[in-house]
């Protein structure tokens, strides 16, 4: 998914054509204010419907989860919708809880160790098709297909890839003397795993915002470097790395607020186990409220609002971001 | 002619970069054609030498249900998504209505809420209403994945639009109905491309909502279609890996047909042109 914006730089529309020139100056101020109000009202007739959407399937939704997170919810007064209030009990629940500790961190771990992966590896591919060779443009594409495929295919994929007995990773592996690893069933690679799959997944992306980025670089500045004796290392440090600063924060930040949230490539490769070894908040919240036959909707959807809590912190900084870079 | 082999070794250097990209889209390929009793053969074959159309088959007789509803859910997502996006990117562009600054800045928090927050709400409102398990349910659900990004994407492209085009429509007497969809739509063909091709792909590959809102309906899109032939743990992995063949299908289609598109989607967010 992406996180699109409105780009504030695009050029404002000109103002309309006066129509008072048209109109005698007596009944004309009259006729103009007539008109005004009918535009805005038109305006709104246009807005109406996503008005009534966003309100409906987004703030709807999210109220109830807000009141799901401070009620006493039993599958019966789930149904019945009579649970009592209960406050903020269920979120002391949730943060007493022995798994509240590991979750948040796999969460961070997961996130930050996914980022710095798919950052560096997307950079350097941008600056390795900035090159401009043959067939260039055409491997770039191909490599946007990871990005693209449904998670469900990416986890079910990397999931036979890294199965411990028949996978094929585990015999390039033997091929170059390691032991087999037991990916997916042990708790001490299962995060590992998935991570593995989710810069896989993540690494299109940096690789085509790096790369767009990297097109809005003059070209003289590295004619200019090489003319002065700078090698390519030299270049990429003192030109390519810090002029491409603005895009690579932003890149970063989006990448902070999509992966907090990645649920289904977790959740189909390892359910976040074995034994929660690779659970986030994310499977966490969902294991509370779907995952077993005695689901805990409170608890579940406390762990949720902490996550919205988190992703709008990071949210929030990428928007302050992006307007200082557009001011 | 050093420059013309350096730029020939940054093509070979390529090619062997993509090979390791995509081998993972190679091996769901060449597991979907291994014969069964090939599938725990050690060490792997890495080619498919004996190639077996079985999974296929079972494609053709477990998923084609799965695939028609995915469509149906994938359209009517784009649709939706459309409908409601297309007009309000033009009045949020061009109309400066009252409140609009606002309702941007509400698109994109929008979009930074987890799925399965969303996932968890819709689930208790469509228990109270009824519409757990239902195909036109789950074309909302999925549809709040794909509409702000919609709306944002209809704005920055019409806001491009030259003000005198519109004018121009108003002269010959047309309304601001008449005018957006008889001079601002047409012009906007990329844009409504990109979010056509985006909120279908989401949809498609949405598995959250499905597997939440939809686990036990008649019309179960293809994601549930391959989770549920892991989860009952067939072993039948060429059968799931051919479904998983089929479900690239649209996203292998689009980059094809429509490159220059994504490439536009994926940096709406990021980039400054």
């Amino acid at each position: 998914m992406t996180i699109a914006r409105i780009d504030r730089r695009a050029p404002r529309s000109p103002a309309r054509p006066r129509e008072a020139a048209t109109a005698a100056p007596a009944d004309g101020l009259a006729l103009r204010r007539h008109r005004r109000r009918r535009s805005r009202l038109t305006a709104l007739a246009f807005l109406a419907p996503l008005a009534l959407y966003l309100a409906a399937f987004y703030v709807y939704p999210l109220y109830r989860n807000l009141d799901l997170s401070l009620r006493d919810y039993t599958v019966r007064s789930f149904v019945a919708g009579d649970a009592p209030f209960s406050g903020l009990d269920n979120f002391r629940t949730v943060l007493d809880d022995p798994t509240f500790g590991p979750a948040m961190r796999h969460t961070m771990i997961f996130t930050f160790v996914s980022i710095a992966f798919q950052y560096a590896a997307g950079l350097a591919l941008a600056v390795f098709f900035n090159r401009h060779f043959r067939l260039a443009a055409t491997l770039r594409a191909l490599f946007l297909i990871p990005w693209l495929l449904p998670l469900i295919v990416s986890a079910s994929t990397w999931s036979w890839m890294l199965n411990s007995e028949s996978g094929v990773l585990n015999y390039a592996l033997h091929t170059v003397g390691v032991a087999p690893v037991d990916w997916l069933n042990s708790p001490h690679w299962a995060l590992t795993s998935v991570i593995i799959a989710n810069v896989w997944i993540g690494i299109p992306f940096n690789l085509v915002i790096l790369y767009s980025g990297l097109q809005n670089i003059p070209g003289e500045l590295y004619e200019a470097a090489s003319l002065d004796g700078a090698g390519a290392w030299q270049q990429f440090r003192r030109i390519t790395f810090p002029l491409l600063r603005p895009v690579s924060a932003i890149t970063l930040l989006l990448g902070l607020v999509y992966t907090l949230k990645v649920f289904d490539l977790i959740w189909i490769m390892t359910k976040g186990g074995p034994s929660d070894s690779s659970s986030t908040l994310a499977t966490w919240s969902y294991q509370l409220g779907f995952g077993s036959l005695l689901p805990k909707f409170g608890p579940g959807a406390a762990v949720g609002n902490i996550l919205i809590l988190i992703a709008l912190v990071f949210g929030l900084l990428y928007i302050r971001v992006q307007r200082r870079q557009e001011a | 002619m050093k420059s013309a082999t350096g730029k020939r070794r940054y093509t070979v250097i390529g090619l062997l970069l993509t090979a390791v990209m995509l081998f993972p889209v190679y091996w769901m390929l060449n597991v979907s054609l291994t014969p069964q009793q090939d599938m725990r053969k050690s060490p792997p074959d890495l080619l498919p030498l004996h190639p077996t159309f079985e999974g296929y088959r079972a494609v053709l007789n477990d998923q084609m249900p799965y695939l028609g509803t995915s469509l149906l859910i994938g359209v009517g997502t784009v649709v939706l998504t459309l409908v409601l996006a297309a007009p309000a990117g033009f009045a949020l562009a061009k109309l400066r209505p009252p409140g609009g600054g606002f309702l941007g800045l509400a698109l994109l928090v929008a979009q930074m809420i987890p799925g399965i927050v969303m996932a968890m709400g819709f689930y208790g409102i469509f228990l109270d209403l009824g519409l757990l398990n239902s195909w036109w349910g789950l074309i909302i659900a999925d549809s709040t994945i794909a509409v702000p990004f919609g709306v944002m994407i209809f704005t920055a492209f019409m806001s491009g639009i030259p003000g005198e085009l519109i004018a121009a429509a108003r002269i010959d007497g047309a309304g601001t109905f008449r005018t957006f969809r008889s001079v601002v739509l047409p012009v906007s063909r990329n844009a409504l491309v990109t979010v056509s091709l985006f909120s279908f792909l989401w949809a498609w590959s949405d598995f959250v909502f499905a597997n939440t809102l939809d686990g036990g309906g008649d019309l179960r899109p293809i994601t549930l279609g391959i989770y549920h032939y892991i989860g009952n743990n067939n072993q039948e992995w060429n059968a799931i890996m051919a479904t998983a063949v089929v479900a690239s299908l649209p996203a292998a289609v689009l980059l094809v047909l429509a490159q220059r598109y994504v490439a536009a989607g994926v940096t709406a967010g990021a980039v400054k042109d």
